[in-house]
């Protein structure tokens, strides 16, 4: 792997870092707000990905020139960026934002009902209410646990 | 794209706009429903628009039944460029599918819904049910590849919210909801990599266009990394044996209705997505090269046949048994698609369909259950059966259906399975078919049991649901003998689905030309 390699796949390595990073994160925390930061993490690597891979070498913000009049002028020459990832990832934000607040708001609401949003907490609660539950329901199976 | 230059978007009629009538209706009553803000008019409204997909999903579904296609250009902008909505007969399928389900699973939720979740949250609740359809109904119209992530982002957020609401009954409502989340924006984010990926080597997005683009690019890392992003991102989402651990959680905590309409929907929507990138996007040469059928969702998919089925004998709750056949149930949708042959996708689409009607019969009964006693552990309804004999038998044919008893919808589907596994001389599959089938036999005759053959309980109620809760789950049971007698309909319509599937993205274009001009003259 040259340098050259390297620099050259350099916005990848990055993606690559920051969604691992971001996943790990949402796999390994127990705290269910980390869990949202990390799952924030991992959606932002995916903008950066996508942002960019919309950039054309030597090419520059897509807006065409005007002239006085404030007319268009088309000119060939000019390489654009291309500016479809961005308006993709805009979407992809808005859905983001969605999800990051649609996350809190149930986490408000697990505080607020198991007092704790430490998972282990919430699996210990968790787990006695489905052991009440057998030891109520359970007699189907032929008696006590 | 040949029609896309002969056929001008001179969509001057009402039939012309029906692609786009089919998402707008229910997204449209969603807001509606909020900003009227009137408990007593959430449900008519939500009724009456769902209604009306129904009969656009009809209408689109006989005008494709001839293997043609429907293409609207959004705006009036031509693909690829703009965003196509394509109806072709694999998606007007999946299409009536959502819309009966959620016609015929609202009346049901009048009373479920009143029962299991506070007053004050109804017209929210309503309102992210549309949400929820409409999510659904766009991501198998659209023929745009991130227009799938959106409609999907928009079903699985309302469908979140939806879950939430049985936390008034069960708090672990809460956390099943938030797994789900965390699972879920997993999966979608895992697919839009895989979409950003697939745009990278192509520059487009249109699903037609992108396979044209794609031909020849087998051995094109980027598109291997796509096509992995996207299968396991889907699987996620239609909880694919490994990555099902959401499933059971949000069936059994969601109000009963949630849970119906989630059964019968939201998974066959995300195996629709894996089909469709499969078949149409990657092509099925390339599928078939990258050897992933045979190697992983093959073997998967027998796994969980077996190991869901077991899980589900041993459940000591309704609700929850049903939760993980269902998971065991998606495990034959995906050995239809692993076989890889026009007979194996027909069973796939079969069972899509036959599966969602059983499992909305079966947790409607559920429902009624709930109603009158308020859990479903096998030692509170035990007798029930007797004591609700409507419900009781509903559930008994559903329960059949589940098994695949000759005369109901879910012999036909495990029989085409059958056929397409020895179609390929597999006759050792045939025989895990049958095994798996006769696991669930072990767990509905447990049901049925404690149904029937148990002394009810003598602290409960003992009173047959209301006509709201009986009516809509005999249509779903009645359903269930009707498409297990006259196969006629539901056959046709797949086995057009599996052959323009099977022949790729040509197969469409081939059939495109002549008939879907004379499909939008209806």
């Amino acid at each position: 792997m040259t340098l050259e390699f390297f620099l050259g796949h350099v916005n990848y390595w990055l993606f690559i870092i920051l969604m691992m990073t971001g996943f790990y994160i949402v796999v390994s925390r127990g705290n269910y707000v980390k869990k949202i930061v990390g799952l924030n993490i991992f959606q932002v690597a995916v903008f950066m990905l996508y942002i960019s891979i919309g950039k054309v070498t030597g090419g520059t913000a897509p807006i065409f020139p005007t002239d006085s009049q404030g007319k268009i002028k088309v000119d060939p020459e000019i390489v654009y960026s291309n500016p479809l990832p961005h308006v993709l990832i805009l979407t992809a934000i808005v859905v983001g934002i969605a999800t990051t607040s649609l996350g809190l708001a149930l986490i408000v609401r697990i505080r607020e009902e198991y007092d704790s949003i430490e998972e282990d907490d919430i699996l210990q609660t968790e787990a006695a209410m489905a052991r009440a539950e057998y030891k109520e329901h359970g007699s189907v199976f032929g008696g006590e646990p | 794209m040949a029609t896309a230059s002969e056929v001008h978007h001179t969509a001057l009629t009402l039939t012309d706009h029906l692609p786009i009538l089919q998402i707008l209706i229910p997204f449209c009553t969603a807001p509606l429903i909020v900003f009227i803000g009137s408990k007593s008019l959430a449900w008519p409204m939500a009724f009456i628009s769902s209604l009306l997909s129904l009969i656009i999903a009809t209408t689109l579904l006989i005008s494709v039944s001839d293997g043609s296609y429907i293409s609207y250009k959004l705006g009036g902008w031509v693909p690829p460029v703009g965003i196509e909505y394509r109806v072709d007969a694999t998606n007007a399928f999946i299409l009536f599918l959502i819309a009966a389900t959620a016609t015929v699973v609202l009346p049901f939720a009048l009373k479920s819904v009143n029962h299991e979740v506070p007053k004050r949250n109804h017209t929210l609740f309503y309102a992210c049910f549309m949400l929820c359809i409409t999510g659904l109904m766009g991501v198998v119209i659209t023929g745009d590849a991130f227009n799938v992530f959106v409609f999907l982002e928009i079903s699985s957020l309302s469908t979140y919210v939806l879950v939430s609401q049985g936390s008034h009954r069960d708090k672990r409502a809460l956390t099943a909801a938030y797994n789900y989340l965390i699972m879920g924006t997993i999966g979608a984010t895992f697919f839009v990599i895989g979409i950003g990926f697939l745009y990278m080597t192509t520059g487009t997005l249109n699903m037609a266009d992108m396979a044209d683009r794609l031909r020849g690019q087998g051995d094109n890392r980027t598109v291997q990394a796509a096509f992995a992003f996207i299968v396991v991102g889907m699987g996620l989402k239609a909880a694919m044996y490994p990555l099902h651990l959401w499933l059971p959680a949000a069936y059994k905590f969601a109000p009963s209705a949630v849970t119906t309409l989630l059964a019968a929907t939201a998974t066959k929507v995300a195996i629709y997505v894996i089909i469709r990138f499969m078949f149409t996007v990657f092509q099925p040469d390339y599928v078939f090269n990258t050897n992933i059928l045979t190697w992983i969702i093959g073997p998967l998919a027998i796994f969980a046949m077996f190991a869901a089925s077991l899980i589900a004998v041993f459940q000591t709750n309704f609700k929850r048994m049903l939760a993980y056949s269902s998971i065991a149930q998606i495990g034959y949708m995906m050995l239809g698609v692993a076989m890889f042959s026009t007979t194996g996708l027909t069973a796939t689409l079969v069972h899509m369909f036959n599966h969602g009607i059983t499992k909305a019969a079966l947790f409607m009964g559920v429902g009624a259950l709930m109603l009158r006693i308020g859990t479903t552990f096998y030692d509170r309804i035990s007798g029930m059966g007797r004591a609700m004999p409507l419900t009781g038998a509903a559930i008994v044919i559903g329960g059949l259906s589940l098994i695949g008893v000759p005369g109901t919808a879910g012999f036909i589907s495990k029989w085409m399975l059958v056929q397409a596994a020895f179609e390929q001389h597999l006759w050792w599959l045939a025989l895990i078919i049958v095994a798996s089938s006769l696991l669930a036999v072990i767990y509905v005759w447990r049901l049925v049991e404690v149904l029937y053959l148990q002394k009810p309980n003598s602290d409960v109620t003992l009173k047959e649901a209301p006509m709201l809760i009986v009516a809509p789950m005999w249509v779903a049971a009645i359903a269930c003998l009707y498409f297990g007698l006259d196969t006629r309909f539901i056959l046709d319509a797949a086995a057009t689905a599996a052959e323009g599937l099977m022949a790729g993205s040509a197969g469409m274009a081939e059939f495109s030309t002549a008939t879907s001009i004379a499909a939008t003259d209806h």
